[in-house]
């Protein structure tokens, strides 16, 4: 009976954590005109902008990096098969799509997931333990319009950007694979590239990566309003943030894999 | 007979199911006055205060703050009401960000249509009032304890709120920043013609600046008088509180479990 009650109990508790999400979700799409530039409140879209360079300037270079690496990585194993056949032209269809549809997206959502949903869990939690959320309440301000819309826009923008230059930064990388092994010029390179993918594996990939961006936010604010106690708890609910919106991150690109691949789209 | 400005009828509050925090509290704060709610770590204060302020909903009971039941009534309601409510939290709960200035601008920028001069102006005699008038382009962290409650209560009243409300204004300071802080209380009531709600355990602060004295013991309360009657008044948790009197550590029932372990353990130890 123990079991059962300890089961019911988490499974209620899941619940009302998705319950929770969505309700903030809710709030922060209501409220992100105001965040916006002409039509929003005075220094929002200046508290946005920040964000954004946040978000997406300063992640630039780990982006690049990584997205590199798994270019050369993918390349070499492709390779390493596709050889056998003759058939080495194929590793560039594979780093293109690959990384168009899934690699790109998903690789940017763990940075940032790994970056920015930890740090707004730990400014969401900071605030809490210090009453700056309760302040904001009590000064009749709403916490989501002032603290979470900022960021959810900020991240609409930059995820899907640095989505496009994880995907250059990973084609390139194939690029340099294909120049050493094959001694492939770059204008061939980008003709067979522009060849393999088409353009809804590109908007395919930038819809998965708005809808990754919409989950690591939700998830990293969601985690900073839930501390309550002393700063360890700020602790806890960084880690939290990463492990939750990574688990959720592939759970949705695993969702919009299967949506594609039954839509014939891919 | 006045009205009171805020009024808490039959205030129960319950966590987990059988967690009684507040058990039927009752208590009015009448207009211009300054209450202090006294009580032990433990006793309730910040539940009552959070449910005053409506931060909380209460398991059963109402809250009344300026004729308006916060708990049943409107967010577009509830904000008005927010809006004549000023809080200075215990750790001043200034945003790091913001200068000290655009900390006490915030609720004028975000909540009213003032042109920018007249918010500036505004601000600058917010800090003034509370001895800040040069301090206004600091961060919160370069600003000491005692002037950080001070810049948390220029942003507290710079809507210009006919209640106010402390928590734990002493808690952090030296002796003399609190009875400066205290000063400042007093001021706010004579000058503003405020209705002022601290919370705190500080008895010197508390005789200093009360009006009434309230006090609650696990979740009740067990007086509401005037400062003189409480000074005197014979209930033994207020004789103990006042007087000082610390519980007899073997009385606590936890501390008596942990002493008979203790002692099986040397048993077998032997």
């Amino acid at each position: 009976m123990n079991a059962i009650e300890t089961l019911g109990a988490g499974v209620i508790q899941q619940f009302a954590y998705v319950g929770g999400l969505t309700e903030q979700f809710w709030s922060g799409l209501r409220v992100l005109p105001k965040v916006l530039p002409v039509l929003g409140k005075r220094g929002r879209w200046q508290t946005a902008i920040r964000q954004m360079s946040a978000i997406g300037v300063a992640a630039l270079p780990m982006i690049g990096i990584m997205a590199a690496c798994a270019g050369l990585i993918l390349a070499l194993q492709g390779a390493a098969e596709l050889r056998r056949f003759g058939a080495l032209r194929y590793v560039i269809d594979l780093v293109a799509v690959g990384f168009t549809r899934e690699l790109g997206p998903l690789l940017t959502a763990i940075v940032v997931s790994g970056r920015s949903g930890s740090a707004f869990s730990a400014e969401i939690g900071t605030m809490m333990v210090t009453n700056e959320i309760d302040a904001l309440r009590t000064m009749a301000l709403d916490p989501i319009e002032f603290v979470v819309a900022p960021k959810y826009l900020a991240a609409m923008i930059m995820v899907p950007c640095l989505t496009v230059m994880c995907n250059v930064f990973g084609i390139v990388a194939g690029a340099g694979f294909m120049f050493l092994s094959m001694k492939m010029s770059l204008v061939v390179y980008v003709r067979y590239v522009a060849d393999s993918i088409l353009l809804r594996d590109v908007l395919g990939g930038l819809l998965k990566s708005v809808a990754f961006a919409t989950i690591i936010v939700h998830v990293g604010c969601m985690e900073g309003f839930r501390v309550h106690g002393g700063p360890e708890a700020v602790g806890r609910s960084t880690t939290a943030a990463v492990v939750k919106s990574t688990f959720l991150v592939i759970l949705a690109d695993l969702f919009f894999t299967a949506v594609f691949y039954l839509a014939g789209m891919q | 007979m006045t009205q009171p400005i805020i009024s808490v009828r039959d205030l129960s509050v319950v966590y987990d199911g059988n967690h009684r925090v507040l058990d039927g509290v009752n208590l009015d704060i009448n207009p211009n006055e300054v209450l202090v709610l006294l009580g032990g770590s433990g006793s309730g204060k910040s539940t009552l205060l959070r449910h005053i302020i409506g931060l909380e909903q209460p398991t059963s009971g109402e809250v009344l703050v300026n004729g308006v039941d916060i708990n049943h009534c409107s967010a577009k309601v509830l904000k008005d009401v927010r809006r004549k409510v000023g809080v200075a939290f215990q750790e001043a709960a200034l945003f790091n960000s913001l200068t000290t200035e655009e900390n006490v601008s915030l609720p004028l920028r975000e909540l009213t249509a003032l042109a920018d001069p007249v918010i500036d102006i505004m601000v600058y005699l917010k800090l003034a009032a509370v001895g800040l008038g040069e301090a206004g382009k600091l961060l919160p962290y370069e600003l000491s304890g005692g002037m950080k409650k001070r810049a948390a209560v220029a942003r507290a009243i710079a809507l210009d709120p006919n209640i106010l409300v402390f928590d734990e204004p002493s808690a952090g300071l030296d002796p003399i920043v609190s009875a400066e802080l205290d000063e400042l209380i007093l001021f706010l009531k004579h000058a503003f013609r405020m209705t002022i709600l601290v919370v705190t355990h500080e008895i010197t602060s508390a005789f200093r600046i009360a009006d009434r004295m309230a006090f609650l013991y696990k979740g009740s309360l067990i007086a509401v008088e005037d400062k003189d009657s409480f000074k005197a008044d014979p209930h033994p948790r207020i004789r103990q509180f006042l007087d000082r009197v610390p519980d007899h550590i073997t009385e606590n029932a936890a501390v008596q479990e942990h002493l008979r372990e203790l002692s099986g353990m040397a048993g077998v130890a032997q």
